[in-house]
Order: C-alpha cells, then structure tokens, then sequence
C-alpha cells in the first residue's frame, strides 16, 4: 500500500480524473482492451440459449440469498465446520486483520502468499501484515505486477489493465534485476519462476472466495492462473477472507453462476480453473493444508443490508462488466476512483461502506447511461442506485446554494408571466454574463471554465409561432 | 473475555445485524417466465436446477454430440484431446508424448487406469502417496491423473481430491495429462454437480475442480500466455 498524505477523496477524484482523461496513452491502452473484451463477450454471451432467463435467475438466487442471509450464513457454517474448517466472524476490517496477524504469531509463519482477493484490499491486510514484519506476496500476475510498483490493483478483475509490457519489463527489472524484454509470454515466465519457489517455501496462503455455498459447507473460487489452487493448496495453513454476502444457497446454482461470471467477467464460457475448496486435508486424502480458516467479514456490509431499496447491489459477483462499459471508467481509469471498488458498483457501494458525505461525488460522476445496469449478470439496477444515492446525500446534507438555486428555479416556472418577462431580456443578462464568462470571479465557473452557454434567441418559439400564425392568410 | 468468547460474540454480533436488518422487506423483482421442460439431458441422477438447461449453451442430446462439442472445446481452449480405442492405443500415444518431451520423471497417483499407464512409460515414477515430498514433485515433468467426470459444455476436467491424487499434484506439474473413460462424459454443469452430489454427499472430498483447459493469462495487455502460475499443457486422453 502507498503511504501518501491522505487528500479529500473529493479533491483527489477530481484532480486525478481530469489528469487521466487528458492522458490520450492511457485511453487508447483501455478502449483497444475493452473492444476486445466486448467482442469475446458478445460471441460467448451469443451462446446461450437465453441469456436475459438466466441473468433472471440469478437475480433471484442472490435475493433469496441475501434476504435469508442469515439462515444461509448458519447454514454454510455448520457445514464447513463439520468438516474441521474454523469459522471467524469480523465485524470490521481491523477485526479481521488482528484475527490473521494472531494466527501468523501462532503458526510462526515466515512467508505469505496470497491468491486475488479484492476483500483483503477493502481491509488493507497487506499493509497489516507488512507492519508487523510479515513478507506477503501476491501471487496471481496482474496483483503481483502492480504490488512491485506499490500501487492499487486498477480494476476488479485485470489488476495492472493500465500498463504496457514495456513498463511491466522496467518493473521486473527494477525490482527483480531480470533482463528487459518485451514478450508478454517472457515476463509470465519470469513471475511464474518467482512464485514456484514462495508457494514451496510460504506456510500459510490467503485467499478470497467468490461464492460460499451453504448447502454443503464449502467456498468457490474462480480463477485462470493456478496460482489459487497452488496457493490453497500447498502452505501449511490456509486462510479464506470473504463479505457475508458471498453465501449461494446451493452447489446446483454453481452450474449457473460459474459460466455467468467468467462470461461477463472475462467473456471466456469457464475461466479455467474453478475449485471447491471444503475443509483442510480431510481424513485419507494425501495432502491439503492441515488448517482451513474462514473469516466471514462484515465491515459496513449489513449498513447496506439494512437498506431495502438499495440491497440488492450486495447482490454482486465481483466480475468487472461494468468497469468494462463505463464510459466514465473507461475515460477516467480505476485509480481515479481513489476506492478499493471502482467503476459503477465502487460508485454504488463505496458510499455505504466508507461515508456518504465523503464518496458521494462518485455518484455524481455518472452519465447515466444505463451500460452498467444493461451488462450486470445479476441484474442490478445500477444506474438508478447511483440516482439514490445523490438523493440519499443531497436529503442528508442540503446544500443551501443548491436549494436556493433550484427554489428560484420553480419559482419562476410556476409563474407564467413572469417566466416570459424572463425570456424577454434573458438576451441581455447573457450579454453582461459574458463580462465575466469562464473567469474566477463568475459564479457559474465551475461549469463555464471549460463549456460554454448555448446562446439564447433573441426571439422565444412563442413570439415566432404568434407571428407565423399572423402570417397566414 | 476468552477466545472462544470473543468468537461467539461475533457471530451474535453480525447474526443481530442481519437479523435486524432483515426486517424491512426488499422488493422482490417480478419471476421470470417459466422455462420450458429441459430435462432431455438428465440420466439417472437427481438433477437440482433443471430450468437452467433451456438457457445454457445448449450440448445435443446424444452421446456423439456431446463427444463432438466436447473435442472442439478443448481445440479451443488449446487442450490436447485423444479419443482412443483401447487401452493400447492410449499407452502408445502417452509413449509418442513421453518421447516428444523428453519428460525425465513422471508423477502419478494409485489409480485402475494410472497404474498400468504409468507402468508402461517405464520412466521414473514419483507416486504421491500421503507424506509425499513436495519438491520431489516440483521436479516431475508430468502430472499424470484421472477424473471424475468430463463436462462436454464447457470442455472441463472435473477433478477431486480423491480422483486425482491429492489438491497440488495436478497444479503443480507443468504439464497435466488426464485419463478418462468414455462414459465419463457428461452433458454439462448441471450434471457435473449432480453427479458430484451422488458421488460424495456423505463425505466430499477437500477439494472439487473444474479444469478446463491449461493454466492462462491476459494480465499483460490482455495477450493469452498459456501457464501463468499451473500447468502449461493439459492433455486429455480418453479410452
């Protein structure tokens, strides 16, 4: 984790985001992987025999989850500890944290390595452990890759979407000392050599999940690379971060979620490897970690759960579809957001888990265009969430310029007579407006520095249909 | 307060929550339209979700259907697949692969078809028994391992634990060769998790996975690269 002073995410969202879509570089690398992106998509999501039927269904499937999410939760638990899995429940991110630094004190562990969790950077775990002297890696290439360069990951689903091979190669070269090269093939090969001897020598590797399947008591996780089987698989100890709201009722509903994901997640049919993880090493089974731990983390999740209108956007799967058809992400890029969650669901949910007042300007940033809620899999009305939670914001803390403003605004459009009094000379309040257009001292300069007013007719449509009128004979 | 304390705690803690917040009803969206009868598919085994047949990539009805979908899946997915007649003929093509890669040493688990497959490579064998030396494996130039089932939709090698060898022996070796029998096929997930459920309900194993197709990425540009972190060639032979 970067240590910078923290800036107001306001300030920070506004200066990086102006930066990025200025950066003509950035924005082509992330429009030429997006079209591919909707390319595959479109011809595998054509491959079902109905997509709108399925999406449906898992719509429902996460209600029913989530409006029993207590049952299921008790459900999966059971299970899983039936089978030698121990279960910690984090009520906060520090929670979970203070949980995994007591289990490395108890374990003396040496060495970490980690498989692609979003949920260990919403708590910051990396930056934990290494305050506490622990040497963690992330395995899986993108994490790893932008772990060297202390940044964040950029997207949900592709970590390191922002950078070119050339800056990956300078990567490893600094901090590997490897030769430079620029064939993506070469430097996977150079990551994968790095990581083959951390998950011989690491005793305890973490993981996320993507589903927690209460009916037989075991975790999902869905991943390309491997290095999740290998880092599930091979340390001593094995350890699952995961939100409350990950719980499926059943394994069958896997049959429908697993291609869902990995159709909107990367457009592949099935990402290549997904594993069942249910226990550590189970009796007669030759190897396997000696412990499993699952920490079910809550950190503000049942603040969002608590909210009826807006529950359903627990209902995500993490697959990144909607980053993929932002506009506003595509231009702006995934660090701009300054949240772990970035595009339309990080807009969405980074309110209700970090602060209204503090993250409310990410709902603002929208077009509302509607892509994000059209490509969700599981069909969360993402877009009119967004609409929400301005309105949420706006009811919390009034903003008296902004309701003076809009006061006026009806004022004057319920009154008739004096709305065409308005029309009248609105001309030649443009005119002295433009004194002052586009400069610091113009009120409107938030707006005019960098657009310009539409010029207003000297003549309303009113006055030129009376007259039309006039003319015919 | 105790460990066990503190634990508990935490589960009443977000449990109320929940509970809590639970009170108030989310709107329910509208059921969709009923799907038609898809259960063509199902064979003798209880089949959980059947309506999500009629809107999945659809797999034939037929065994030489599912066969076909199934080898084009794993021509996409650049997986090396072999239907072969008889045992024979698979021990002959492992030898021709054996030779093409040069491999040193194999590793393989106890198996009715590993066994006798692996016998006649007459290479060194590592066979991963409990207590197995996990660098000893690191250096093997091949996994080889059974199944449990082969998914024609998907053009997945469902693995377990219990099928094939333990959790890291088919991850770790740089390349994966699967043997499976012809009546392995099964039409889809569906299928795939049904027949997990039949085979294990009373015990599952730790763990269960799909593998379909070798280890890749596209973290750099969003180029493929086959073996990212698993193996980099996954052959599939089936008898």
């Amino acid at each position: 984790m970067s240590t910078k002073t923290p800036t107001k995410p306001t300030s920070q969202f506004q200066n990086d985001s102006e930066r990025m879509s200025l950066d003509l570089r950035h924005r082509t690398l992330v429009q030429t992987a997006m079209s591919k992106y909707e390319a595959v998509r479109r011809g595998t999501q054509g491959r079902f025999q109905d997509w709108q039927a399925a999406r449906q269904a898992a719509s429902e499937t996460k209600w029913e989850a989530l409006n029993h999410l207590d049952q299921y939760l008790e459900e999966f638990v059971r299970n899983t500890e039936a089978r030698g899995t121990q279960v910690f429940w984090a009520a906060t991110g520090e929670e979970a944290c203070a949980y995994i630094l007591d289990l490395c004190r108890r374990v003396e562990a040496k060495e970490l390595i980690k498989s692609k969790t979003m949920t260990s950077e919403e708590i910051h775990l990396n930056h934990a452990l290494e305050a506490a002297g622990y040497c963690v890696t992330e395995s899986d290439l993108g994490e790893y890759i932008v772990q060297l360069r202390e940044e964040p990951p950029y997207h949900l689903v592709f970590p390191a979407m922002h950078l070119t091979r050339g800056e990956i190669s300078d990567t490893f070269t600094q901090k590997l000392g490897t030769p430079a090269s620029d064939s993506p093939e070469e430097l996977t090969m150079i990551a994968r050599d790095v990581m083959r001897a951390k998950y011989l020598s690491a005793n305890v590797g973490i993981s996320g999940a993507n589903f927690a399947v209460a009916d037989t008591g075991m975790i999902s996780i869905t991943e390309n690379e491997g290095n999740a089987r290998l880092t599930t698989s091979v340390p001593r100890i094995h350890i699952a971060l995961l939100g409350i709201e990950k719980v499926l009722p059943k394994l069958a509903d896997l049959a429908l979620f697993l291609p869902m994901l990995a159709t909107a997640g990367t457009g592949q049919a099935l990402t290549c490897y997904n594993s069942l993880i249910g226990g550590p090493k189970q009796p007669g089974e030759v190897d396997g970690p000696e412990e499993f731990h699952v920490i079910l983390l809550d950190n503000g999740r049942t603040e969002l759960l608590a909210d009826p209108e807006q529950r359903e956007a627990l209902h995500c799967i993490r697959c990144g579809a909607c980053l993929n058809v932002c506009p506003v992400f595509r231009n702006i890029g995934g660090h701009s957001y300054g949240s772990t969650y970035q595009g339309p669901i990080g807009s969405v949910i980074t309110p209700h888990l970090q602060g209204l007042q503090e993250w409310k300007h990410l709902s603002a940033a929208s077009t509302l265009c509607g892509a994000c809620t059209e490509t969700c899999p599981v069909g969360i009305d993402l877009h009119h969430h967004l609409l929400r939670n301005r309105r949420n914001a706006a009811k919390a803390q009034p903003d008296r310029l902004e309701q003076i403003a809009y006061q006026g605004f009806a004022f004057v459009m319920t009154r008739p007579k004096l709305y065409r009094q308005l029309t009248r000379i609105a001309p030649f309040l443009q005119r002295l407006h433009q004194l002052i257009n586009g400069r610091r001292i113009d009120p409107l300069f938030g707006w005019t520095q960098s657009r310009n007013f539409p010029e207003v007719q000297p003549r309303t449509f009113k006055d030129y249909w009376a007259s039309r009128q006039e003319m015919k004979p | 307060m105790s460990a066990n304390e503190q634990i508990s705690s935490g589960r009443e803690q977000i449990l109320g929550r929940i509970r809590r917040a639970l009170q108030v009803p989310a709107p329910k969206r509208t059921p969709h339209e009923p799907a038609p009868a898809a259960d063509r598919y199902a064979k003798s085994l209880p089949v959980i979700r059947p309506e999500a047949r009629a809107w999945l990539p659809p797999v034939g009805e037929a065994w030489a259907e599912q066969m076909q979908l199934f080898t084009e899946q794993c021509a996409d997915l650049r997986a090396d697949f072999f239907l072969c007649a008889d045992v024979a003929e698979m021990e002959e093509r492992l030898a021709v692969l054996a030779k093409d890669c040069g491999w040193q040493q194999i590793a393989t688990h106890p198996g009715a078809m590993t066994t006798g497959a692996a016998a006649s490579l007459s290479l060194p064998i590592l066979l991963i028994e409990d207590g197995y030396e996990i660098v000893a494996l690191e250096h093997c130039d091949a996994a080889l391992t059974e199944c449990d089932a082969l998914v024609a939709q998907t053009g997945s090698v469902l693995i377990t634990s219990r099928s094939a060898g333990g959790r890291t022996l088919s991850a770790l070796a740089p390349h994966h060769v699967v043997l499976a029998r012809r009546e392995q096929l099964v039409p889809d997930l569906t299928a795939a998790f049904a027949l997990l459920t039949e085979r294990y309900r009373a015990n599952y194993p730790s763990l269960m996975s799909l593998v379909t197709g070798p280890s890749r990425t596209g973290d750099i540009e969003r180029i493929l690269v086959l073996g990212a972190h698993g193996p980099k060639r996954l052959t599939i032979f089936c008898v």
